[in-house]
């Protein structure tokens, strides 16, 4: 079902102000698919959208909409619709009127539009909310709304920049069901921008893992989880415990004092790699039992398993684990061959520690006091 | 009780000022108005207004035509100024109310030098070989003085309207096929109409009571309700003079009404 190139972006570079925003950017995106830019704040994604709907021009590189160049073609003459972060939605028209807008622009004639906002409204679930305005409307209404306006118009592309983000958790899980059954039912390709990467994972059939102005991974949200290419993307998608290791040989390596049967293979010979290796796929076994040993430094309940934290030789391991542990219990740990993923070394290679901290932020802050208490001894 | 009583003290001053300032003058002007002069209560001042009717429809009429060229050359200056850079925007809305901070009476006084029969612009079209115009006392130079002296209160409410319409919008309206014609037509006039009403009424309400700009630019030779009401005042004739200044006040108020009522006012426009 999914085609042939829809819009392809060829060695695209953007910077604002001497700060480089996108450096060198090549990307096919394939008629009729749900392909999501993740990413955190900053990494160039919003740009990357922004350029496609014709908001922002390229200092270079080209951007090719169906085997033609687009560079110069404005914004209004484009076939692409965008649906806005905080929605955009005209003040001073009713939810009918703003979602005939396009359709006015395009001087249909009263009667077509009248069908075809009708049509929208109910294909959004808003039938007969045609004449509220749009400050009566809820966060969730009015995203259906952006949403009836911009695909009124049967755009070949559509582009959603965060449209989820403003909504509570349950919603969410809601209107991402009900985007996906959109793009599938109108047969448009969606291009989706966000930094959830549990909502890039369900929704897209690829997905685009960008940071620093780069791509880092694209690939089926499978491949993006199974086999990250390297540590940034291991560490961004999911939790990873990321460990330096050396290539023994094709199907061995040495990690965390021991070595271990993997499945990966093409690495030259004592190769110094990254080491991925998700929670949920550590056995905890009897200490004498375990490849690895270890004592639990703490404990979370939190619904469907716990997550443990293990202190091997100084680097904290994470382990999501359905067995019920206790701090300070040595513990062995058993990883099946095929719960290793080895990784090339890259840029960010060594740039995520391990489970002291969850977030950067408090690492360093942990840092900060640690620098203080030392001052003041 | 305590906030009760510390409100009244904060509150009190104001309601006094108040009192004294507006509402005792305007009970003045009510007892001058059905006032013979002698204590009793007449409608004689009212009836005589009819003599004066020509006089307030050329008010109207030279107070609509100067809002009308405020409006036409401040909403492109206005749409355009939100286009260039923000520092250009800053520096041009200062030069904007640079003239507001000076006193309208040299303002205009400074008009008749250059408009006078003698004044710089005959000279400088004598030098280019041109025989002189008699600008003073035409009603193009009383306009010319209303548009030059209150167009600032034109330009300042329709710059903030459309300055403060989210790009978002803009973006919106491009992305479903608007180019920048349908773009003003569809987003920025509806969402400028607050600011463009409010507008309106700040030059139409001081255009329509001016005295000092007819008086000067047109060299007596035009008569606006302004004028007479001050002749009113200086004979003395209190009593006509204030019957016409309590129907110029219900004029004025009725327009500011029929404003607000075009226009929701808590959308970004400026009342007074």
């Amino acid at each position: 079902m999914i085609g042939e190139n829809i819009v392809e972006l060829k060695n695209i570079s953007v910077s604002f102000d001497g700060e480089q925003i996108l450096n060198g950017l090549n990307l096919d995106i394939k008629d009729k698919e749900f392909i999501t830019f993740l990413g955190p704040s900053g990494c160039g994604k919003t740009t990357t959208l922004r350029l496609i709907a014709g908001f922002l021009e390229p200092d270079e590189g080209d951007i090719i909409f169906e085997n033609q160049r687009i560079n110069d073609v404005p914004a209004y003459k484009r076939q692409v619709n965008t649906i806005f972060q905080r929605y955009a939605l005209f003040p001073h028209l009713n939810v009918y009127e703003n979602i005939a807008f396009g359709l006015r622009v395009k001087k249909m004639k009263d009667k077509e539009i009248k069908e075809k906002v009708e049509e929208m409204l109910e294909l959004v679930n808003l039938k007969g909310l045609g004449n509220r305005s749009i400050d009566t409307l809820s966060g969730g209404q009015q995203q259906r709304v952006a949403i009836a306006r911009a695909i009124a118009n049967r755009p070949k592309v559509l582009l959603l920049d965060e449209p989820l983000a403003a909504l509570d958790l349950k919603l969410r899980k809601d209107m991402q069901k009900e985007l996906k059954k959109i793009q599938q039912q109108l047969g448009i390709t969606f291009v989706f921008v966000t930094h959830d990467q549990e909502e890039a994972l369900t929704m897209s059939d690829r997905v685009i893992v960008m940071d620093d102005g780069k791509i880092q991974q694209i690939g089926t949200p499978q491949d993006i989880y199974n086999e990250p290419k390297n540590a940034f993307v291991a560490d961004f998608i999911g939790e990873s415990n990321i460990l330096d290791g050396k290539m023994l040989k094709d199907f061995y390596v040495e990690f965390s004092g021991n070595k271990f049967d993997c499945l990966d293979k093409g690495f030259e010979k004592n190769e110094l790699v990254d080491v991925v290796v998700r929670p949920e796929d550590v056995d905890i076994v009897p200490e004498d039992k375990g490849q690895l040993t270890g004592i639990v430094t703490s404990v979370a309940f939190l619904g469907v398993h716990y997550e443990i934290i293990v202190d091997i030789g100084g680097f904290k391991w994470m382990i999501q684990t359905t067995d019920e542990h206790f701090v300070d219990d040595k513990v062995g740990l058993y990883i099946e061959p095929d719960a290793i993923h080895i990784m090339k070394k890259s840029e960010y290679s060594g740039l995520y520690g391990d489970y002291s901290t969850y977030s950067e932020e408090m690492y360093e802050m942990n840092e900060i006091n640690e620098l203080a208490e030392e001052e003041a001894q | 009780m305590n906030t009760s009583f510390s409100r009244r003290l904060i509150n009190t001053p104001c309601l006094i000022w108040s009192a004294i300032f507006i509402v005792v003058p305007l009970f003045i002007v009510l007892y001058y108005t059905f006032s013979d002069g002698n204590g009793g209560f007449t409608l004689q001042n009212i009836y005589e207004l009819r003599l004066y009717k020509d006089v307030f429809v050329t008010s109207v009429i030279y107070a609509l035509i100067a809002t009308l060229i405020c409006l036409i050359l401040s909403y492109p200056f206005s749409y355009f100024l939100t286009k260039i850079s923000v520092n250009s925007q800053k520096m041009t809305i200062l030069l904007v109310m640079l003239p507001m901070w000076m006193n309208l009476l040299i303002k205009t006084y400074s008009w008749t030098v250059i408009l006078d029969n003698n004044g710089v612009l005959n000279r400088i079209l004598n030098l280019l070989g041109f025989e002189s115009v008699k600008f003073m006392g035409t009603p193009a130079a009383v306009i010319l003085g209303m548009v030059y002296d209150f167009i600032p209160y034109m330009i300042l409410p329709i710059y903030t309207t459309i300055s403060k319409i989210d790009n978002s919008l803009l973006e919106a309206a491009s992305d479903l096929g608007s180019n920048a014609f349908s773009k003003l037509r569809r987003v920025v006039l509806p969402l400028s109409i607050p600011g463009v009403l409010s507008g309106i009424t700040m030059v139409f309400v001081p255009s329509i009571s001016t005295f000092y700009i007819s008086q000067k630019l047109g060299n007596g030779m035009i008569l606006l309700v302004g004028d007479i009401i001050e002749t009113q005042f200086k004979i003395p004739n209190y009593p006509l003079g204030a019957a016409m200044s309590l129907v110029l006040m219900i004029f004025i108020i009725i327009s500011i009404a029929v404003m607000n009522k075009f226009g929701d006012t808590d959308k970004g426009g400026i009342m007074i």
